[in-house]
């Protein structure tokens, strides 16, 4: 019925022509002003910079379901930039970021990737939170001799992509261990059951390695369920879950969805404990799972009753720019940016080449999620705590070491 | 094809008023071979052109643009042509996608340039076969009907990806093959180009078998299905044949479309794959024109390259992303003031032929 | 009581719980759809709406510290005023213009609004989830075995019947039921019958809207975590309750619900959370191919 219609409602072929050509102009006209403007970039600044600002890359997902971890890194990285401009900025240069959204998408996160090596010209780039955006991305930056440091892509792969390719988070293998050793020497956790975010491949990442590493210990995996990012009832799973009468429960996923497991999970009377890895690292953590999260253990980088100045500063400033209480993925970008420049600041003359090798010999480097030293494989060597929720606060309870 | 006298512009079905017997056999076969060949070879030296003045940027949404006029035309073929209603069309892409992307992966070492079509090839057959599956309960249910079934189906598939290992779940496929560079003498064709040429040969292959297609007895099908389904019955059409049909030879190029894709990202994970894909390719075929696959093409181009080149710059100045905000806005608007979209049923070449007469 | 049926218990309680929430968003799919064959993708923006409409009102009026059922009720009348502006406004300036343009074009307007509305939610609100007061104290009022039965789950019921009861009654005994059931039955006849269908068709959107608001309370109430996509997968669910109940048919939608619900939870718990979503399609699609309109669906004819 309704092409019919189309048709009878169709207007004349001038108009429509019109338009079409219109179309065409625009789309044509685009593309060829894009390629005016590289060409013209491409003649002064091809890999160092010589203006008086240095370029710095970043692309995350500012928007789509998982904007609120772009955002949060991205505040970080922008905070830690502003710092160094105000005294003065790297080698008399000031830094300027250029930030990219990916919108959560692997595809995107490449042509984010290519478009600011290509067309802008950064001469370092930051990013991504996913691994498997940070894996699309990675080897652009890697063919194109930029270097690249994520925040918290935890898949051992994204830095095996190549001698470019950095990071200042733990890796999977690492914080798998530390839970499966903390449930399994701490808690005295015999049965453990897994509840995992299917869609995140973090999470996936995470379990793996913890389920691999516990039962090496010993211990057994009581039961597996999963649930997708974004979901809001967990009580069939959880359910599930309890009939399998296990010592404690791993979580591996985000606060936004741990804070609403544990709820439902007190209220079906499941009182064991309940672990996590970095990513349930949010003041939100508390406000959304409320009084059930209380006494959950997770792994992560800092705490925030530590004493340690670099740390209270960085806390102090956020909340001070953002009017809000720093997650660990806000900690995460800081550090990166600060791990980034510093480099910068130890070149010669602020190469991509030079900015690599200088981030390869980055050693104790003063971070708020702790002490970063690079090891051959470009992944930081740093020590894992484990806090456990206590209200707004999470107390310190121990510090594992790789 | 243009000089039917016959023809003239207010012809009700312009794009099916040209009779494919109305030549003589071996000019029209020669044209058929011609024009392809002609644009190949056309697009190719633009390819050139294209790689000496465009950075990688412009280069890979250029690749990612051809995937989506496949993607776009290949729907147009249900949703337009023969009046289906799919929502569901990301599945079959993303298929073809993980089937090229694992066997130029996982089963061949360091494949050739012509691998990668018979890579391509398998995907499309991969995504018909299921397009087979899915089409023949389904086709006999009516418009939303067949909608909400096709989404279940692409949901469907976007699940069992999120949990196939073997293709990497939700950690995602990557390190993908492009065609490696050749090398002829002093002339270096770089893995862009070699990607390029292959997505155009696949793109005007597409183009080629849909138009030859809907403009032939079997097209006169489509439409008769699209106009009255019950005329089309009572006049011996076996409907549910042509649907099933339809959807399959669809399907396949969704399959293609998503190898393209695929090695043109070199790097898929399901996410990619979801509902929003699907819309897109809706979006392209109502933009350019429900039965007009020039304007699928122009429709693709316009909603590849409008996000990354007017309106990435556009968040320059503005400082907020706005991106989807102005898109789904402009979207609204453009379906109010020209609901037939840029071409309506009309193809490119019949806005010339008005001129001309 | 044995661990089995403990578990099955608390298994039936929780799909009922579920079941009844997704009921009261299909309906609003089915509203719409029954009058203009339209499917509404926006429903799950004006749902999302509603959630921070009753978030900032708890904030600016102070209520979000003083659970009780007056907090709820004030909540829910905010939610749906608002929501029902949402709905008339989007009906009046992206739908009304299209009334008679091909169906695919209302449709990609409706994704269109959807994206407007999930986009410029993520500017103007923040992406980043915010909590939703504390509108009720949640308690257990009774147990069987170790199943609990909770205030909440008891609560969602409770109002959900409510307005489906009201619902029912508006439909089938008042004056705009009756004409809205002669525009969805054939409304260029309804027309020269003296009904205004413009009225008609934004009251739809009116009751259709503010049962989204009523859930998006009681959703908020339970699941405390609003953000700005958070209408997508729900939505998706709802949408599948109100075809697989006979899209167009309000018991349909309300029976779709609470069996997709019930399903959903009942896969989660007994086969596979894994592929828990996969058999809710698979579900729809079986249904829809043994009784192509749904349960309660009426199969159109076929006009020659």
């Amino acid at each position: 019925m309704t092409p019919s219609q189309q048709r009878r409602t169709r207007t004349n072929l001038g108009r429509s022509k019109f338009a079409a050509s219109l179309l065409l102009a625009v789309s044509l006209l685009s593309s060829v002003s894009c390629t005016r403007k590289t060409e013209q970039a491409a003649d002064g600044s091809a890999k160092t910079s010589s203006s008086s600002e240095i370029l710095i890359g970043e692309y995350g997902s500012f928007t789509g379901s998982e904007a609120t971890f772009g955002i949060n890194t991205s505040n970080g990285i922008k905070l830690a930039i502003a710092e160094w401009n105000e005294k003065g900025g790297v080698k008399g240069k000031k830094i300027n970021l250029r930030s990219l959204d990916d919108q959560g998408k692997s595809e995107e996160a490449a042509s984010a990737m290519t478009r600011l090596i290509t067309q802008d010209h950064v001469i370092a780039v930051i990013g991504e939170n996913a691994s498997s955006r940070s894996l699309a991305a990675a080897p652009i930056a890697q063919q194109n001799k930029v270097p690249m440091i994520s925040p918290s892509s935890t898949n051992p792969k994204v830095t095996e992509v190549g001698d470019y390719i950095f990071r200042v988070c733990f890796i999977d293998p690492f914080q798998g261990t530390v839970m499966a050793k903390f449930a399994h020497d701490t808690l005295k956790a015999k049965k453990v059951a897994v509840f995992v975010d299917v869609k995140s491949d973090y999470s996936v990442g995470l379990s793996d390695f913890f389920k691999k590493t516990f039962k090496e210990l010993g211990g057994t995996i009581a039961a597996e369920a999963s649930y997708q990012g974004g979901d809001m009832d967990f009580k069939a799973q959880l359910t599930q879950l309890k009939a399998s009468k296990p010592d404690a429960i791993f979580i591996p996923g985000y606060y936004t969805e741990a804070g609403l497991i544990a709820r439902q999970a007190r209220q079906l009377g499941i009182d064991v404990p309940l672990m996590g890895g970095d990513g349930w690292d949010s003041a939100k953590l508390y406000e959304i799972g409320g009084d059930a999260i209380k006494g959950g253990y997770f792994s992560n980088h800092y705490t925030t009753d530590s004493t340690d100045t670099v740390v209270l500063d960085f806390i102090k400033r956020y909340k001070a720019k953002y009017n809000d209480v720093p997650d660990g993925l806000a900690a995460m970008g800081y550090d990166a940016a600060n791990v980034l420049i510093e480099a910068m600041n130890r070149t010669a003359d602020l190469t991509s080449a030079q900015i690599r090798d200088e981030l390869a010999k980055t050693k104790d480097f003063a971070g708020v999620t702790g002490k970063i030293s690079m090891d051959a494989n470009r992944n930081p060597v740093k020590s894992a705590v484990v806090v456990k929720v206590d209200g707004a606060d999470n107390k310190f309870v121990t510090t594992i070491s790789p | 094809m243009t000089n039917d006298p016959n023809k003239t512009g207010h012809n009700p079905v312009p794009e099916v008023g040209t009779k494919p017997s109305a030549k003589p056999a071996p000019k029209r076969f020669a044209m058929s071979f011609v024009a392809p060949v002609g644009a190949f070879i056309a697009l190719a030296i633009v390819g050139q052109l294209l790689e000496a003045s465009t950075n990688q940027y412009v280069q890979l949404v250029l690749l990612f643009m051809c995937a989506n006029i496949i993607f776009a035309t290949s729907l147009n073929l249900v949703n337009g042509f023969t009046g289906q209603f799919s929502i569901g069309h990301a599945g079959f892409m993303a298929l073809g996608a993980y089937t090229s992307a694992y066997l130029s992966t996982a089963v061949v070492q360091n494949p050739s340039f012509f691998d990668f079509i018979w890579f391509a090839i398998a995907g499309g057959l991969v995504a018909a076969a299921a397009g087979y599956v899915v089409g023949l309960p389904s086709l006999r249910l009516r418009g939303d009907y067949l909608a909400i079934v096709t989404l279940g189906f692409g949901e469907i598939i976007r699940v069992i990806l999120l949990n196939t290992p073997a293709i990497g779940g939700a950690r995602g496929l990557f390190g993908i093959p492009r065609p490696k560079e050749v090398v002829l003498g002093d002339f270096v064709f770089t893995n862009f180009y070699m990607n390029y040429l292959l997505a155009i040969f696949w793109v005007i292959l597409t183009l080629v078998v849909l138009w030859r297609m809907v403009h032939s007895v079997h097209g006169r099908k489509f439409l008769s299905v699209r106009e009255d389904e019950i005329a089309a019955q009572s006049m011996g059409i076996n409907t549910t044949q042509v649907k099933v049909r339809v959807f399959v030879i669809s399907s396949f190029f969704a399959g293609i479309a998503g190898a393209v894709f695929a090695h043109a990202a070199q790097g898929l994970t399901p996410a990619t794959f979801g509902f929003t894909k699907s819309v897109d390719a809706i979006i392209m075929v109502v933009l350019g024109g429900m039965g007009s696959l020039t304007g699928s093409v122009m429709a693709a181009a316009v909603v590849t390259l409008l996000p990354e080149f007017v309106l990435r710059p556009l968040t320059d100045i503005t400082g907020i992303d706005l991106r989807m905000v102005l898109y789904s806005l402009a979207l609204i608007l453009f379906m109010i003031l020209r609901p037939s979209g840029i071409l309506g049923t009309r193809e490119l070449p019949d806005l010339w032929r008005k001129n001309g007469k | 009581m044995s661990d089995f049926t403990n578990e099955l218990v608390q298994h039936i309680i929780n799909g009922v719980s579920l079941g009844s929430i997704y009921a009261l968003i299909a309906l609003g799919y089915t509203m719409v759809y029954g009058i203009l064959q339209l499917i509404n993708f926006a429903h799950s923006e004006v749902y999302m709406v509603g959630a921070f409409t009753a978030f900032y009102t708890a904030r600016y009026m102070g209520l979000a510290d003083k659970p009780g059922f007056l907090t709820l009720i004030t909540l829910i009348v905010a939610a749906m005023v608002v929501c029902s502006i949402i709905g008339v406004s989007i009906e009046r300036f992206a739908y009304r213009p299209l009334r008679r343009a091909p169906k695919l074009n209302i449709l990609i307007t409706a994704i269109g609004v959807s994206l407007l509305l999930q986009y410029s939610g993520q500017i103007i609100f923040g992406a980043d989830p915010k909590v939703f007061p504390n509108v009720l104290d949640d308690q257990t009022l009774a147990t069987l075995g170790t199943a609990e039965l909770r205030l909440f789950d008891v609560t969602i019921l409770g109002v959900a019947v409510f307005f489906m009861a009201v619902l029912t009654y508006m439909i089938n005994y008042t004056k705009t039921g009756k004409a809205m059931r002669a525009v969805s039955t054939n409304w260029t006849v309804a027309s020269l019958m003296g009904i205004n269908v413009n009225r008609i068709i934004s009251m739809t959107f009116i009751i259709g809207s503010s049962l989204a608001g009523v859930a998006a309370v009681l959703i908020g109430m339970k699941y405390p975590k609003i953000d700005p996509l958070m209408g997508m997968i729900i939505g998706m669910k709802a949408f599948v309750a109100a075809v697989v109940g006979g899209i167009g048919s309000l018991g349909g939608a309300v029976l779709g619900g609470l069996l997709i619900g019930f399903a959903e939870e009942m896969v989660k718990g007994y086969i596979s959370s894994t592929y828990a979503d996969a058999f809710t399609f698979a579900m729809l699609i079986l249904v829809l191919i043994f009784r192509p309109a749904g349960l309660l669906g009426k199969p159109s004819q076929e006009k020659v």
